[in-house]
């Protein structure tokens, strides 16, 4: 292996948290790779509504040093699973506003089907796996820390 | 009597008003620790839907805990 092939493959994969806002145009960038055919990137925006609530803004929070070794878990795996070139995400902490990019992932591979794959692959693993929380503001006035509800917040004090 | 270190983030952060501590316990076990803190601090997160991290990586609910680890309950994930 050439010292320039084993640069490449050093920095063809990367995972972090940014409380700095995303420049998508710029992570796209940086992929740029001549052996590349295709790119494929998703983006994950800050939606107004969730079940059917207003909602006014997020926040998200990250237990950093273990969700930097999931997600690189993961885009590990997503280079053992389908024949891709590179993997990025960059998942944001901090508060968001409607519109904002919360969560972006880029993929090459020479053929798009691998691109495709592994993209789709890398946000749901990251979404299930990744030790990061989302808490909703409501235009009601209220919050909440998704997929965190329990019985109690329905049927009142259940202590 | 042994010394853990405990992380809080997300709701269980905002439970605990803290965002981490120190404290002595018999718990021998993240089950058991996670049990004894839900009583004190009435978090309302059931021990199921709740995962274990020991000096920041994931472990089994029964793994055997050890003087000065740190661990941090990990609540139902939301990224994305």
């Amino acid at each position: 292996m050439t010292r320039e092939t084993l640069t490449v493959d050093l920095t063809a994969m990367s995972f972090r948290i940014s409380s700095a806002v995303l420049d998508s145009t710029a992570l796209q960038r940086a992929l740029a790779d001549e052996r590349a055919g295709a790119c494929v990137t998703f983006e994950g925006w800050v939606r107004n509504r969730n079940e059917g609530q207003p909602v006014l803004s997020l926040e998200y929070e990250a237990y950093a040093l273990l969700a930097d070794k999931e997600g690189a878990r993961i885009l590990a795996e997503s280079r053992e699973k389908f024949p891709i070139l590179s993997a990025h995400c960059v998942h944001r902490v901090g508060l968001l506003q409607l519109g904002e990019l919360a969560v972006w992932v880029g993929v090459t591979a020479e053929h798009r089907g691998a691109a495709f794959d592994a993209c789709r692959y890398i946000i749901d693993e990251a979404k299930a796996r990744v030790p990061i929380w989302k808490k909703e503001h409501y235009a009601s006035g209220t919050t909440a820390w998704i997929n965190c509800a329990t019985r109690g917040d329905f049927a009142g004090d259940t202590r | 009597m042994f010394t853990l270190h405990v992380q809080y983030f997300a709701i269980l952060r905002e439970q605990r008003g803290l965002t981490q501590e120190t404290l002595t316990t018999t718990a021998a076990t993240p089950t058991a620790l996670y049990a004894e803190l839900r009583a004190r601090h009435a978090f309302t997160l059931p021990a199921d839907r709740v995962r274990a991290a020991v000096n920041d990586e994931f472990v089994a609910a029964t793994v055997l805990l050890r003087d000065g680890d740190r661990i941090v309950f990990i609540p139902p994930v939301a990224g994305g």
